[in-house]
């Protein structure tokens, strides 16, 4: 087996999932992830976020990166293997040791006629973490690492804990094995507000001082700014805009994600929405558009997007799916970016 | 423990069902003092009603209708408790690898069992046993039964597990590092225990059920002593013609109220063990 | 303004009694408001401090194991004044959907699969007025497209409508009779961002041309910011400030309100926030006194023991703190940044 350099933790390229959709007598292609391409790097620790909205592919996106999905097509590699081509076996001596996940509904994660510390036993006995007579230590050190300790917890059920609690002791179990990445999907999208910013803390500092890397995937924008250090914005299947946080939600070049970082609901009247947003009516109309997906909805579409499938255009230190970023129709870029700036005072 | 006397003083269903297993437990026990043994024929006086000296009288063989009703129940749970046994056994066993290992094993075990559900077990019972007639023993019938009642059960617990794999606890047992037998074993069983408890029920009323149909066919061991034996020797002599209604009405009455006690202690029991109402208590405490 | 909905020192506990174990859940105890007439008021509050009860106890919904243990609700129409918790349910059911409409959470999933939309609303309609098809369905046009919904979704099916279009079908199916009262039980809720959005302005017109009055329950701070006119805070089952939204977002003074609105991520700050200490009380056994103290950072004695009313500190603007109505410099000085 080629044994690429790992200087890459995880490595996505023209990853697709094609699912089958069968209506009576014909099936229809439905692709869930289209060409996906994007890198996190094993030199240190980063947090990158998916973001998009139902229907826009992220979930999908993480179960292939978790081995739970089968890609269709594409390259889908961690620490230089294929993620695909391991067997339940290997995966379990080596891959779900150095990939874990978090789920979106801590209440879910964990069986409820069982008691919670069940999971964190089972997964330091199977990866054999820690020595039988150390196991309890060993625990302890890991709650701590999310702001739990062994005597909270010990031999509670998880009705008998907060969504908080809960969510932490699932980044606890995490944790255990050591990994190099966590793949949260909706962690907090469950949580209370106020409790989201406990956990979301707890990722930040997680990163730092356990230097792990985490794939975040979410539809909430004001979290990813908040902590994430790059960003893939997906919209039904494709990633339409991608790179650090700070620039793509700063300055939003997608005419999507303007829309989204628009229509996000600030705790303030004074940032108000102004302008009235259009709404998609079918769902399949999107997907089963040609050329661009966001033509039926975007304030700057031209005749070629309508048609023609953008490419992916690097300008302003991001990637951009959109022609607005093509040389051809630079000029057309230029109303977009004054929009950008009026939607920001 | 506590969990039966929680049982005992909330749940009238439990109570009752438990207390009429309690009287046929005690009929089993007393079984093993029986002064008369079972196929001992005119040791007491025949066709006698119910007396102080024989609580429920006696038959035309010379037999105390009360000492053989201790025998019969004894041998008819036996055969039923062997046939859930084995055909529980299998059932889960079958659904639940079925179910979570999905794929061509799915495929391949539903097939099996989809063909032995359309065979017709009455039939086909009552011709192993007129085939087998003489040779056929009670154990033999019990294991015979538990290889007829395993197949629906097994589509239901498949079912089960099929919904139960989807769920993300699952999913954190296969991250944690369990292997499939631990997920099914660990994880998903306790779901199915109120369900089970249901159809170990089910499963006792096939079996007694049967049993008895075949006994009073004549098709059974009928020298051993089984509450479906009793009703054929009654039937033989004649036991409702001639006014000796005892003899009938004893081992119908039995299998009546164990089926009954079973069924009642079953709901009871569901009724604590489902996962619903078992939050509602967990929460309580917490 | 009017009040259209008058709630005074409502109190509905959860009594529960199974194999022994009692149990009784404080979840609204003792609230008193007033729901002024054609404004959005705004019920705000996270999961566990009675939001649902509440709503529930306002609809005259309520059945055991949840039981009004005091106080009254009452709606104050033009033409009737009506004590909502001893109505008997004909009248309760005649009431609803024509004066008083519900949009319950998740509302996507309540139309009916089979059947068209404009045969929906007709069902609808049919049922609360005579109307002939050609009527309900001329009726149903207009609402639509009065309300920015394209006329194509008339012929679908649900299934065939996107969930973020389902949801706003349903809001129009709830209050095309344009009832006076309209509840909106977390109506953006698992909704994705953009079609919160669509939601949100849905209701703004639906409030602008027919002048209902609506009452909107929702943890998220931000709906409230851009739809509601008032907002009034749970915490625990008791009310801990009301204001308008303004003040309540620029201003707030209970320390619950001030936390709750610095713990929120904002799109142009990656400065660290901080969160709210500990985890709300579990309502079978609030803490004594302010059931806010063992978590609030400016708690005095008195908070301990004795649990603070709703007192205006300006006109329109309640708050229930011991600290902030006795000692108002002890709060300024206080570091809640």
């Amino acid at each position: 087996m080629q044994q690429q350099p790992s200087s890459e933790l995880l490595r996505v390229e023209h990853l697709t999932k094609i699912f089958q959709i069968r209506h009576g007598f014909s099936t229809r292609e439905f692709r869930a992830v289209d060409d996906a391409s994007f890198t996190l790097t094993a030199a240190k620790p980063e947090i990158f976020t998916i973001a998009g909205e139902s229907g826009s592919g992220k979930t999908t996106l993480a179960r292939m990166v978790l081995g739970m999905e089968q890609p269709s097509s594409g390259i889908l590699q961690y620490k230089g293997r294929n993620i695909a081509d391991l067997s339940l076996g290997e995966k379990r001596a080596w891959f779900f040791k150095e990939v874990q996940p978090v789920f979106q509904d801590p209440f879910a994660a964990f069986s409820p006629l069982k008691k919670i510390d069940h999971y964190l036993y089972e997964t330091v006995h199977n990866y054999k973490m820690a020595k039988k007579s150390e196991t309890d230590d060993y625990v302890n050190e890991v709650l701590q690492q999310v702001g739990l300790t062994l005597a909270e917890v010990r031999g509670r059920y998880p009705n008998e804990l907060s969504g908080g609690q809960a969510q932490r002791m699932a980044v606890a179990r995490a944790l255990l094995t050591h990994p190099s990445l966590i793949v949260a999907d909706e962690p907090v999208s469950m949580l209370d507000a106020s409790l989201r910013m406990s956990v979301v803390n707890m990722f930040r500092d997680l990163k730092e001082q356990q230097q792990v890397s985490i794939l975040y995937i979410t539809h909430d924008l004001a979290t990813a700014y908040y902590f994430a250090d790059r960003i893939a914005v997906m919209l039904r299947g494709w990633i339409v805009e991608e790179g650090p946080v700070e620039q793509v939600l700063g300055v939003p070049l997608h005419p999507y994600t303007q829309n989204l970082k628009e229509s996000i609901p600030q705790a303030d009247p004074d940032h108000a929405w102004s302008s009235e947003v259009d709404l998609a009516i079918l769902d399949t109309d999107e997907y089963t558009r040609k050329g661009c997906r966001y033509a039926g909805r975007c304030p700057h579409v031209m005749d070629v997007c309508r048609h023609t499938e953008p490419p992916n255009v690097v300008a302003q230190g991001r990637t951009v799916k959109c022609f607005l970023y093509t040389e051809e129709h630079a000029a057309d870029a230029a109303p977009v970016q004054s929009a950008v700036e009026s939607s920001n005072d | 423990m506590k969990v039966i006397r929680d049982l005992f003083r909330y749940s009238p269903s439990f109570r009752i069902g438990a207390s009429i297993l309690t009287v046929v437990l005690v009929l089993v026990v007393m079984s093993f003092f029986s002064p008369y043994a079972p196929d001992q024929r005119r040791a007491v006086p025949r066709n006698e009603p119910p007396s102080q000296e024989h609580i429920l009288g006696t038959t035309s063989t010379g037999q105390d209708v009360f000492w053989m009703l201790t025998f019969g129940v004894r041998n008819t749970l036996i055969v039923a408790g062997i046939a859930v046994l084995i055909g529980r056994s299998i059932g889960v066993f079958l659904g639940m690898v079925s179910g979570y290992l999905g794929g061509k094993i799915d495929r391949v075990l539903s097939s099996i069992v989809d063909s032995f559900i359309v065979i017709p077990r009455l039939p086909l019972v009552i011709l192993i046993a007129s085939i087998l007639r003489g040779q056929m023993t009670l154990f033999g019938l019990g294991i015979l039964l538990g290889f007829l009642d395993w197949a629906y059960p097994s589509k239901r617990y498949r079912a089960q597990i099929l919904s139960l794999r989807e769920r993300e606890f699952t999913h954190t047992g296969v991250f944690a590092g369990m292997n499939t037998f631990k997920i099914v074993s660990q994880e998903h069983l306790p779901f199915l225990i109120p369900f089970l408890l249901a159809d170990v029920v089910s499963g006792f009323l096939f079996a007694i059920g049967f049993e008895v149909t075949l006994a009073v066919l004549g098709l059974s061991d009928l020298n051993a002593q089984s509450i479906g034996t009793m009703i054929y020797w009654g039937n033989y002599y004649q036991a409702l013609l001639t006014n000796r209604i005892w003899v009938l009405a004893a081992p119908i009455t039995a299998s009546i109220l164990i089926v009954v006690g079973f069924y009642l202690v079953s709901i009871g029991l569901s009724g604590y063990l489902d996962p619903r109402t078992r939050l509602a208590r967990l929460q309580l405490k917490g | 303004m009017p009040t259209i909905v008058e709630v005074k020192d409502l109190k509905a506990y959860y009594h529960t009694h199974a194999y022994g174990v009692e149990r009784t859940v404080k979840a609204v105890d003792g609230i008193t408001l007033n729901i002024p007439e054609g404004q959005v008021y705004g019920i705000a509050g996270e999961s566990g401090c009675g939001k649902s009860t509440l709503l529930k106890v306002l609809l005259g919904a309520h059945k055991p194991p949840l039981y009004i243990v005091d106080g009254t609700v009452r709606y104050l129409f033009d033409d009737a004044q009506i004590a909502t918790l001893s109505l008997d349910q004909n009248t309760l059911r005649e009431l609803r959907w024509k004066q008083v409409s519900y949009i319950p959470q998740g509302s996507m999933h309540v139309l009916n699969p089979v059947r068209r939309i404009e045969d929906i609303f007709h069902d609808f309609v049919a049922a609360h007025q005579q109307v002939t098809k050609a009527e309900s369905t001329e009726l149903t046009r207009t609402y639509l497209r009065e309300l920015g919904l394209p006329e194509k979704v008339m012929a679908a099916y649900p299934h065939q409508l996107s969930g973020g279009m389902r949801q706003r079908v349903t809001i129009a199916l709830a209050t095309i009779l344009s009832p006076k009262l309209i509840f909106a039980d977390e109506p953006t809720t698992a909704l994705d961002v953009i079609v919160q959005r669509g939601v949100i302005q849905i209701l703004k017109e639906i409030k602008r041309r027919e002048g209902s009055t609506f009452i909107l329950i929702t943890h998220d701070l931000g709906v409230h910011a851009n739809l509601a006119d008032h907002i009034a805070v749970l915490y625990a089952g008791k009310l801990v400030e009301e204001a308008d939204t303004r003040t309540i977002l620029k201003n707030p003074r209970h320390p619950y309100t001030k936390y709750l609105i610095q713990s929120l991520p904002r799109l142009d700050d990656r400065t660290t926030r901080i969160s709210i200490p500990g985890r709300p009380p579990a309502l079978d056994n609030p803490p004594d006194g302010c059931r806010f103290h063992p978590r609030c950072p400016l708690a005095i004695d008195k908070c301990r023991t004795v649990d603070p009313e709703m007192i205006a500190i300006q006109p329109g603007h309640r708050v229930a703190c011991h600290v902030v109505t006795e000692a108002p410099e002890e709060v300024s000085h206080a570091a809640t940044a």
